[in-house]
């Protein structure tokens, strides 16, 4: 690693930077987050600007702090003791830090990177969110099993086996499952972590194409320590190193043109 | 650091209703009434053997007279047959267990050795009432059958713990009893402890021209020491508290002679079979407080168990 | 170097001891298995399931109402024991941490090793010295003793299921009490309800804390509030009496009680080996 690149400092550190192609008042807006794992400061003043209808992508070494800041944004790093907050995301204007939990889970998903569907059938895992949610009745459910599924491209492959167990189905399976699961309660961003780092380069095309549409009514964001990944999918993408970050811009900027040396070290390959 | 206001769509009377925390709070009473129960026991026992504790003191422990008439008691009859039974039950058992765990454990094909395990388990799970009814109406009659002849062979002077009259029912029957209900416990843990010891100790030993016996008995059972010991004491708490199978053979006679041959009684069978028909307070309470002499032995067992695994994770940990 | 002969007899000997201890050890449940079978299968008959004890020195009768009578005091046991103990291994393996969780772990450990006589005493003077023997006092008694298995067996089988199942419900807007009671229970239930049964089983083949809860009864025991026959307490009673026919019911209901705890184990243990064979990839 580039023995500079720690004391590169972020454009623009203090107002969060906004890509050229910024359009729409952000989705999502961080400013000055802080988070601390006990006594360690695994973010420092990270503010950015998620778009509504953009795949952003995080890029970045590991445990730079890019799932970090992602499980932050649906709050998910409460599950863990000792754990602590510092500053605002707003989420069209709401700070989620002082949102009800569980609501704001339905307003933004996730998706793990490893699939983890629950031990029912594939229609009742689709089918929790919403139950538990209390959205729609039983009338409704199962169009909307069949839309999410078919938002997550799985619908053709298991239509005729929604009542067969969820572990019957291949990992590329499993895991658009979850996306389909996560996409059931229609919620207005779709956090993924990593979602492609345990799948074959089949299953991940699949996930990126459906991805792609998606955001058409959903604003996603993606962790990924596959640059080329980011690259084909992402709007806007974000460089994080050492739980700063260094550089936030679209992703033709970061990949091409990249404003600031450690990214480009990342980039070419000097290190991570 | 950051509360949490009830914005959004959820309003604040449905996220109380939504019992999360009350879910919580009812799991955490059921666990508190653990204690709560636990205390009460040894609040009860105390309160309750309070006349027999005053009046006997600590003489209660070390005299053998059990007078009902008289009013004088003492629980040494019981202490020294729960003591003897269990130790004599674990000297028959511990041998035939540790064997049979490496005869399952080394030698023994998976299938064979795991259907043999099910069955060895399932004799666990036989209850204590149903060995005693065979202990008695079976084991007994055989023992006085068998016991006698022998008993001839020595003469005029048998061994002291072989010496005395002989009915049947006796401390011999008890231990009998007592290592046919411990045996599956020592098989079953010493099974596992000995399964779990790696496969290149063996390699190595062998590859050094050991027999598999020797191998075995110099190498894996002494690496699992710690844990066939651990299924020692489990074994000797579950006899300690063992009351039906031992009541129904052991004769119920509280006195205390040298022999295997006499009847005797230990502290669970003299409570079984003499609390209903106590009268006085000073009877009752006297039981009472053999339960809590019990209650105490088995404390310090649990305690001495658990301290032995917390001795075992540490000599790993120093490897 | 060849292997002295010495050596080599140590070697075969000990081996074959080995499996001497094993099958004397297999040997001992198949004759316990065989004897009640014969001596007891063949004393069973249509009275003994249908009707009750007669006096002493007559012939003839049945124990219908010690299994009535142990039918309730299971049910009882089971419905204080199994809430409670599952509840609290919820409280242990979902909630709790730390100290406070040690110290229950501690304290239940130590109530499961209590010997059952024990807690028998503790039912005896704070319910029956009070209010008399009875049917729900030996409820009460073998209840306590279900609580720290059920404890355990439940801590173990939500601890078995993974934290990524958890987080996976969490996101979609589940609290915990509800992805606990949605997700990781059902994801559990082959093991909790195979943990339920063994318990089950175990209680009731007790006897000891009944002799002073329960006590006994020649007849029928209405409601809940009166002493009643169980089968473990007329095993024990009819085996050391001195009556050939009573002996011969003995080891009718000895047998009855054996195969009933035995079938329970058995489709417990076969319940938690058939879940595992299907498990996720």
């Amino acid at each position: 690693m580039s023995p500079d690149a720690i004391n590169d400092v972020p454009k623009d550190a203090e107002a969060p930077p906004k890509p050229a192609a910024a359009g729409d008042s952000p989705k999502l807006r961080s400013t000055g987050l802080n988070f601390y794992y006990g006594a360690f400061q695994a973010l420092h003043g990270i503010s950015l600007d998620v778009h509504a209808n953009k795949v952003t992508a995080f890029i970045g070494p590991s445990g730079c702090g890019k799932s970090t800041f992602l499980r932050t944004l649906n709050r998910m790093n409460e599950t863990i003791k000792g754990t602590r907050a510092e500053g605002a995301v707003l989420l069209d204007n709401e700070n989620i830090l002082e949102m009800e939990v569980s609501h704001l889970r339905r307003r933004v998903g996730m998706v793990f990177q490893r699939p983890n569907p629950f031990p029912k059938s594939i229609f009742d895992n689709i089918a929790y969110g919403p139950r538990i949610n209390g959205m729609g009745n039983r009338g409704d459910m199962a169009e909307r099993v069949e839309r999410s599924l078919r938002r997550a491209a799985l619908w053709e492959e298991v239509k005729d086996k929604l009542h067969k167990s969820a572990f019957d189905l291949s990992g590329g399976q499993q895991q658009r499952l979850c996306i389909a699961r996560a996409l059931a309660v229609d919620p207005e961003v779709l956090l993924l972590d990593e979602p492609c780092s345990a799948l074959d380069p089949i299953a991940t095309a699949k996930i990126e194409e459906l991805l792609f549409h998606i955001k058409n009514n959903c604003t996603v964001v993606i962790v990924t320590h596959n640059m080329q990944q980011a690259a084909r999918i992402a709007d806007n993408t974000g460089f994080f190193l050492m739980g700063k970050l260094m550089e936030f811009d679209t992703a033709e900027v970061i990949f091409k043109t990249p404003k600031v040396k450690a990214t480009e070290d990342y980039i070419t390959g000097r290190f991570g | 650091m950051h509360e949490i206001r009830p914005q959004g769509r959820i309003s604040f009377v449905r996220r109380v209703l939504s019992g999360d925390n009350m879910a919580q709070t009812v799991a955490f009473i059921c666990a508190t009434l653990i204690l709560v129960i636990t205390a009460a026991l040894v609040f009860e026992l105390w309160v309750h053997s309070a006349l027999s504790r005053e009046k006997f003191g600590f003489h209660f422990l070390a005299t053998s007279t059990w007078d009902p008439v008289a009013g004088n008691f003492g629980a040494l009859p019981f202490i020294y047959g729960t003591v003897v039974t269990s130790a004599l039950a674990l000297l028959i058992a511990v041998p035939f267990g540790v064997g049979a765990a490496i005869f399952l454990a080394e030698l023994a094909p998976p299938k064979l050795s795991d259907a043999m395990t099910f069955l060895i388990e399932l004799l666990a799970a036989v209850p204590s009432v149903i060995i005693g009814l065979i202990g008695f109406l079976v084991l007994v009659p055989l023992l006085s059958a068998v016991v006698p002849p022998i008993k001839d062979l020595f003469g005029d002077h048998p061994p002291f713990f072989f010496s005395g009259p002989f009915y049947g029912t006796s401390i011999l029957a008890a231990c009998l009893v007592l290592s046919v209900m411990i045996a599956p416990y020592i098989i079953s843990v010493s099974r596992e402890v000995l399964l779990a010891v790696p496969k290149d100790l063996r390699e190595a030993a062998l590859a050094l021209g050991a027999t598999r016996w020797e191998t075995t008995w110099q190498v894996v059972v002494p690496h699992a020491r710690r844990g066939i010991m651990g299924s020692v004491f489990l074994a000797l708490a579950r006899a300690l508290g063992e009351t039906m199978a031992v009541t129904m053979v052991v004769g119920g006679t509280p006195k205390i002679t040298g022999s295997l041959l006499s009847a005797g009684d230990s502290m669970a069978s003299v409570i079984a079979s003499q609390l209903t028909e106590a009268v006085g307070n000073m009877y009752i309470s006297s039981l009472i407080e053999v339960g809590l002499v019990l209650f105490g032995i088995s404390i310090v067992l649990n305690a001495a168990a658990r301290l032995m695994i917390l001795a075992t994770g540490t000599q790993e940990t120093s490897r | 170097m060849k292997l002295s002969f010495r050596r080599k007899a140590v070697n075969a000997v000990m081996l074959a001891l080995t499996g001497v201890c094993t099958v004397v050890a297999v040997g001992l449940l198949f004759f316990v298995l065989g004897y009640l079978f014969v001596q007891g299968g063949f004393s069973l008959s249509w009275d003994f399931f249908t009707k009750l004890p007669v006096p002493v020195g007559e012939m003839g009768g049945g124990m219908a109402n010690a299994l009535l009578g142990s039918a309730k005091v299971v049910l009882l046991a089971t419905c204080i024991g199994v809430p409670i103990g599952f509840l609290a291994g919820v409280y242990l393996a979902e909630y709790a941490g730390g100290a406070y969780a040690s110290v229950i772990r501690f304290v239940t450990d130590l109530l499961n090793g209590i010997p059952s006589i024990v807690i028998g005493i503790f039912v005896y003077t704070m319910v029956v010295a009070r209010y008399g023997f009875s049917t729900y006092s030996g409820g009460i008694a073998l209840g306590i003793m279900m609580i720290p298995i059920a404890l355990r067996s439940t801590e173990e089988f939500l601890r078995s299921v993974p934290g990524a199942l958890r987080e996976g419900a969490m996101a979609l807007g589940a609290t915990k009490s509800r992805t606990i009671a949605t997700v990781v229970v059902p994801a559990a239930m082959r093991g909790l309800i195979s943990g339920m049964m063994l318990n089950l089983a175990r209680v009731s083949g007790e006897t000891a804390p009944l002799l002073f809860t329960a006590f006994g009864n020649q007849f029928w025991s209405p409601g809940w509030a009166q002493p009643t026959a169980t089968l473990p307490a007329m095993i024990y009673a009819y085996a050391v009496s001195p009556y050939p026919d009573w002996h011969r019911q003995a080891w009718a209901a000895g047998f009855v009680l054996l195969t009933m705890v035995l079938f329970i184990n058995i489709t417990a243990r076969s319940i938690v080996a058939s879940g595992s064979s299907h498990k996720s990839r």
